[in-house]
């Protein structure tokens, strides 16, 4: 009981979080909503068993990604944004298309819950466990991903090396 | 003994959050004491010595002046976050002592009581995270001055901060190889017992985890923004950094926040590397169940005598000094640390 509505508290911080994000009209203040989506969501984890992923949601994504996130915005100084009078496209597609795509989410939800759903607490994340599954089972995949996250870092060391650097070859003109 | 039982669980864990937190600050309020009358001594001046005997009273008096102070929000601050931030620094650094356990557990009225507030299985990772949260605090104290001294001083702290956390989470990634496990109990049990009947199996003493501590120190300097790695509140450039603009009881919940993440990190080293409250035990029974605690505190109390010390004694990095030091030497060292503590380890199993 106490699970199920801690549950739905954290969800509707979730919720509230990222509409937060989109009508607030200050980058920084926009990176901090973002910030309490993760937390909540690492707190939905950690109510469904998974410390684990919760503790790692926290240090990676609150304490260093939206870190360096908050810290770009305050090196560029970014201002407030203008609020565009929004398009009519929008308008006219968005809105159906939300109310669609909510209607179709609550329809899977009500006629396809039951056998495939998580009870709350029945994930148990040890991290033996996870680190069995990522180092053994799943090698393959989890040594691609790493070597696509190398090739991003090399690119983000190209682009942010000066003209005249040794990381960038010399153009023959 | 009995099991606990729910109410009795809450009293329990409602008396411990209080005496824990009380502990805490009193602590915090005697560290600076115990900083201001050491470096005095080490610079030939006596410190304070006017309030009660040997200063003892001052952490009061000065407690009563941050509160009674004039509140001063300077104009053009953002004030939402000018507000949140010292809050965010405080409540992290408070949070973080709930998953330390300060000894084994005592029996009070035929219950079995642990000496923690709250015993995780992942305490470790809720510590780290916790700290890597409380950048925050400091990064939007910064931009939230609308000061250039100020902002400097966060963009300082937050660059800092999130270098040294990769180096200081890699030199605990050994003790865990060692240990086997994120909770911080089954870490320090696992420290009981002696190498060859005299050396205590601490840690510290096991392979060449010495190395991992001498990389979690150089980190927790940094993490702590302490000297000589001060360089987000370096006086002579930036007056005070990140909280400048700050005055009264804002300025001192950083202040706080500052010296409750030193015991922090004082606590989760003692724990980690110099084997908790692992010491010896003999006498009465009611000593038996109180030397534990004893040893704890006295583990910190060295940690932070060290802090001061270094204090005392070293001059403040340059800032391109500071991370060509934690990214190319740090970072290199950390790495080799883990990879032969895992091969020792995986050779020895």
């Amino acid at each position: 009981m106490l699970h199920l509505v801690l549950f739905l508290i954290f969800g509707l911080i979730c919720v509230t979080g990222a509409i937060n994000l989109l009508v607030q009209k200050h980058p920084i203040s926009s990176a901090l909503s973002l910030v309490v989506v993760m937390a909540s969501l690492a707190v939905e984890y950690l109510l469904l068993g998974a410390e684990f992923v919760a503790a790692v949601q926290v240090i990676v994504y609150a304490g260093a990604v939206m870190v360096l996130f908050v810290f770009v915005i305050m090196l560029l100084n970014a201002g407030e944004e203008e609020s565009t009078k929004g398009s009519r496209v929008a308008l006219i597609l968005g809105v159906p298309g939300v109310l669609a795509g909510g209607l179709l989410v609550a329809w899977v939800l009500i006629n396809h819950s039951g056998g495939n759903s998580v009870s709350l607490g029945a994930l148990p994340g040890y991290p033996k466990t996870i680190g069995m599954l990522l180092f053994h089972e799943f090698l393959l995949p989890f040594e691609v991903t790493s070597i696509l996250v190398l090739i991003a870092i090399m690119g983000a060391v190209f682009l942010a090396s000066r003209p005249d650097s040794p990381a960038r070859p010399r153009k023959e003109n | 003994m009995k099991l606990l039982s729910l109410p009795v669980f809450i009293v329990a864990s409602l008396i411990k959050i209080v005496l824990v937190i009380f502990v805490l600050l009193t602590a915090v309020a005697y560290t600076v004491w115990l900083e201001r009358k050491v470096v005095g001594h080490m610079q030939n001046r006596w410190g304070p010595s006017r309030v009660g005997p040997f200063g003892l009273l001052q952490p009061l008096a000065d407690g009563i002046k941050f509160l009674v102070k004039e509140d001063l929000t300077p104009p053009h601050v953002y004030r939402p976050l000018f507000i949140a931030a010292p809050m965010i620094a405080v409540i992290c650094a408070l949070t973080s002592i709930s998953v330390i356990p300060f000894g084994t557990s005592i029996t009070i009225l035929g219950y079995a009581i642990p000496l923690q507030i709250t015993d995780v299985n992942i305490g470790l990772l809720v510590i780290l995270g916790v700290t890597s949260v409380g950048v925050y605090g400091v990064a939007l104290a910064g931009w939230s001055s609308n000061s250039k001294y100020s902002l400097l001083g966060g963009l300082r702290a937050g660059a800092q901060m999130i270098s040294y956390e990769i180096c200081l989470g890699l030199s605990l990634v050994g003790v865990l190889i060692v240990s086997g496990s994120f909770s911080l109990r089954e870490i320090v049990e696992s420290q009981s017992g002696h190498f060859w009947g005299f050396i205590p199996k601490w840690n510290i003493f096991y392979g060449c985890q010495f190395i991992a501590f001498f990389i979690y120190l150089m980190a927790a300097y940094a993490e702590t923004n302490r000297i000589p790695f001060d360089l987000p509140e370096a006086e002579t450039e930036l007056v005070a950094g990140y909280h400048t603009e700050y005055s009264a009881m804002k300025f001192a919940m950083f202040f706080m926040a500052e010296y409750a993440n030193m015991i922090t990190v004082a606590c989760l080293a003692t724990l980690l590397f110099l084997g908790g409250w692992s010491g010896p035990v003999f006498g009465p029974a009611l000593l038996r169940a109180l030397l534990p605690t004893f040893w704890f505190i006295a583990k910190i109390f060295v940690f932070l005598f060290i802090y001061i010390w270094v204090r005392g004694t070293l001059p403040r990095f340059r800032y391109d000094q500071l991370m060509a030091f934690g990214w190319k030497f740090l970072f290199p060292l950390a790495i080799a640390n883990l990879v032969i503590t895992a091969l020792v380890v995986a050779y020895r199993s």
